[in-house]
């Protein structure tokens, strides 16, 4: 059975992380609202870990795909951080536009 | 003796001195000189103690300084026979002195800092008398210095006395540098700085090198002496020290801390044996010192400024029989000098009291009337540094001439010639002062009158003194002083010497010496009644009075260029080279301003940049190159 890998082609996939990676790039560059660039950097990170699971198919390593797992657990946490501090934000000024996060500046 | 006493001994001036700072402002004028006074007059008994109980020298130790390798340096100090003797005349003199300054600076508004510096000046100079090692006695020797500059400058609303203290200080560097260039040789060459520790070391292989290390550091060491004591080419300090009060003249500048440095050479008496090239310019220094110094001396109209020469003069006699080997007769001479110069220097003192600070010898005369006591007792003084039998100078210089005669006949000629010198200048300075009619103003006139007993006291012990100094080292044989000594020069052999027909044929010389320079004077200033003209004279005459344009020789040749290398640095160091530094700097700050601006807190842009930049990396690498 010929695999989905060589179907689609390596190099498909590529391109397709590269866009969702742009997506999200450009999604945290123009955005200022908090989630969303929140969302767009979880964009990129799966971005990512499309390609590093394309490539350990590729290459016939495992390993890739357990780094992904690693990745997936590593963001869920990291999304339970960052949407507690976001929360923690709104409580305090109201809105989670990061414009308005200016008190730190020297 | 126990340690309590001597630790009394040394830091009771130094108590007196703190009183006096912290507390002085809000003492009576009284209380302050007392206490001063009271601090001083204490060690001096204390030192009247030891003097008669002491027999072996003894050691105080009072604790750790530091140690380098085998180096070791201990604040420890030694009471021997050199140094009690020294104790006993600077403590005494200084306790006399103190009495002396309660009268004399009473009317100054800054009484209380005068007792101050004088109490802090004697503590030096105990540390410098009795320090067991070589930096103890540098400690000493630079506080002395510094308290001389203090005292100079006493009067420091004055400009000229400023400069005069700075030049002693600067010029005591000088010396004071090769004093210390010397400690480091002999530490570097006998791993010890204890007088004790350098004399052994000495005496294991000191003939065996006698060239070398021993030598250089015996002359560095005779350098910082020559600082501290005025010898040529250092001495110029001296006369214009003469700006500070008559008593921190007739304490510092006459009777102790110039001897300094003739104690330091009988210090180390046994570095300066084995180092007879030293030596032999130490005598050769010293006898051109007092022949320079007693030439200018002649001519001079200032008081106090015929006495520094003459000091200076002394000094250099000193500095002879130092070079001639002769360390009992220096020692016996710095005594009696330090009796009779500070008699005169006192004396004067009372005729410039007296006068309200008039100093030009050419405006006073005919003072023997009215001033009976500081009259006698001068003339005393002034008998005794002539050099007339049976006075105390006349002991002291014989004894010097004599071991000249037997060494060196060009020396001793030299030294005759400064001693006749010495005789016409003091005479002319009595005739001047003291006979003849008065000079002054007519206001002057009226109020000429005996100072009070504080001021008589101390003249009257001190001419007392000078009148019978020299019975301590009669030449007859059995002399007191070098018996006394004799611990301290173990390592050689003395004779004494055996008087013959030479020897009362040098004596009746000197007098005869002396009673021609008397006689000069007296038929210039007693029968021809001249009086000093003004200063416009002609010739030798002139060289004299200007000190041999030394003054000036020195201002060209080392005050001139270094003005000139400092206005070098203004002109092109300071203008070019620190200027292009701080352009540096500048650029620098400039550059970061704009910088700055770069770090705006605003986030998206922050994120933009590093979008931007990763990018533009990534493309670099992956496309562009």
């Amino acid at each position: 059975m010929q695999s989905i890998l060589e179907q689609v082609g390596i190099g498909n996939y590529i391109i397709l992380s590269a866009l969702l990676f742009c997506i999200g790039a450009f999604g945290i560059l123009y955005r200022r609202n908090a989630i969303i660039m929140f969302m767009s950097i979880e964009i990129m990170l799966n971005a990512v870990n499309l390609l590093l699971v394309a490539f350990s198919t590729y290459h016939q390593d495992a390993s890739g795909q357990v780094f992904v797992f690693f990745t997936m657990a590593v963001a869920a946490a990291e999304v339970a951080v960052g949407l507690a501090i976001l929360v923690s934000i709104y409580r305090n000024i109201g809105n989670i536009d990061i414009d308005n996060l200016k008190n730190l500046k020297g | 003796m126990n340690t309590t006493s001597l630790i009394v001994l040394l830091f009771a001036p130094l108590i007196g001195f703190l009183i006096n700072v912290f507390f002085g402002r809000k003492m009576s004028k009284n209380l302050s000189g007392v206490v001063g006074t009271a601090s001083v007059l204490l060690s001096f008994v204390i030192t009247l103690l030891l003097f008669f109980s002491v027999k072996q020298p003894i050691t105080l130790h009072l604790s750790e300084w530091f140690s380098i390798g085998k180096l070791a340096v201990n604040f420890d100090f030694v009471f021997d026979q050199l140094s009690i003797l020294w104790l006993l005349f600077v403590t005494g003199i200084g306790a006399l002195i103190h009495i002396y300054s309660i009268s004399y600076m009473h009317d100054d508004e800054n009484m209380y800092k005068f007792f101050a510096y004088l109490n802090l000046f004697i503590f030096f100079m105990i540390t410098l008398v009795a320090g067991s090692n070589l930096l103890i006695m540098f400690i000493g020797w630079e506080g002395v210095g510094l308290c001389s500059y203090l005292l100079i400058g006493f009067w420091y609303k004055n400009q000229d006395y400023n400069d005069a203290a700075k030049k002693a200080f600067i010029m005591n560097r000088i010396g004071d540098l090769g004093f210390l260039i010397g400690i480091f040789i002999l530490g570097f060459a006998t791993n010890t700085l204890e007088f004790s520790g350098i004399q052994q070391a000495i005496d294991v292989d000191g003939v065996v090198s006698t060239s070398g290390w021993y030598s250089i550091a015996a002359f560095c060491l005779f350098v910082g002496a020559c600082g501290k004591s005025a010898q040529l080419p250092l001495y110029t300090w001296l006369p214009d020290a003469m700006a500070g009060p008559t008593p921190v003249s007739a304490l510092i500048h006459a009777a102790t801390m110039v001897t300094a440095g003739i104690f330091m050479i009988t210090r180390m008496n046994f570095l300066f044996d084995i180092a007879p090239i030293v030596q032999n310019i130490i005598a050769v220094v010293g006898v051109t010192t007092a022949l320079v110094a007693a030439s200018i001396g002649l001519v001079q109209n200032d008081i106090k400024k015929v006495l520094a020469y003459s000091t200076v003069s002394q000094l250099g006699l000193m500095f002879l029989a130092l070079g001639l080997g002769a360390y009992q007769v220096a020692v016996f001479h710095v005594i009696t000098h330090a009796f009779f110069k500070a008699c005169l220097f006192l004396g004067s003192g009372s005729v410039i009291h007296t006068l309200h600070g008039e100093q030009d010898m050419r405006k006073m005369g005919g003072l023997r009337g009215s001033m009976k006591i500081t009259y006698i007792t001068f003339l005393i003084a002034t008998l005794a540094i002539a050099g007339l039998p049976p006075f105390a100078g006349f002991w002291s210089k014989d004894e010097i001439l004599l071991t000249a005669f037997n060494e060196n006949k060009v020396l001793w000629v030299l030294a005759t010639i400064a001693s006749i010198m010495t005789a016409f200048y003091m005479f002319r300075l009595l005739y001047l002062t003291f006979f003849n009619e008065f000079r002054g103003t007519e206001e002057q006139k009226k109020h000429l009158h005996e100072s009070p007993s504080l001021i008589t006291f101390p003249l009257i012990v001190l001419a007392i003194l000078s009148a019978l100094g020299g019975l301590i080292s009669l030449p007859f044989g059995n002399s007191w002083l070098n018996h006394y000594l004799t611990p301290i020069f173990a390592h050689k052999e003395h004779a004494e010497h055996h008087l013959g027909a030479t020897e009362y044929g040098l004596m009746a010389f000197a007098v005869l010496g002396a009673l021609i320079g008397i006689g000069i004077a007296y038929n210039l200033y007693m029968k021809k009644k001249e009086v000093p003209t003004s200063d416009e004279v002609q010739g030798l005459h002139k060289v004299l009075s200007n000190k041999y344009y030394i003054d000036e020789i020195y201002m060209a040749i080392i005050v001139t260029p270094i003005y000139g290398l400092a206005s070098f640095s203004k002109n092109f160091i300071e203008k070019y080279i620190s200027k292009s530094v701080f352009g540096l700097g500048n650029v620098v700050s400039v550059l970061s301003i704009q910088g700055k601006k770069v770090q705006n807190g605003n986030v998206g842009f922050y994120l933009f940049a590093f979008v931007f930049s990763i990018s533009a990396f990534l493309i670099y690498l992956f496309l562009i190159r």
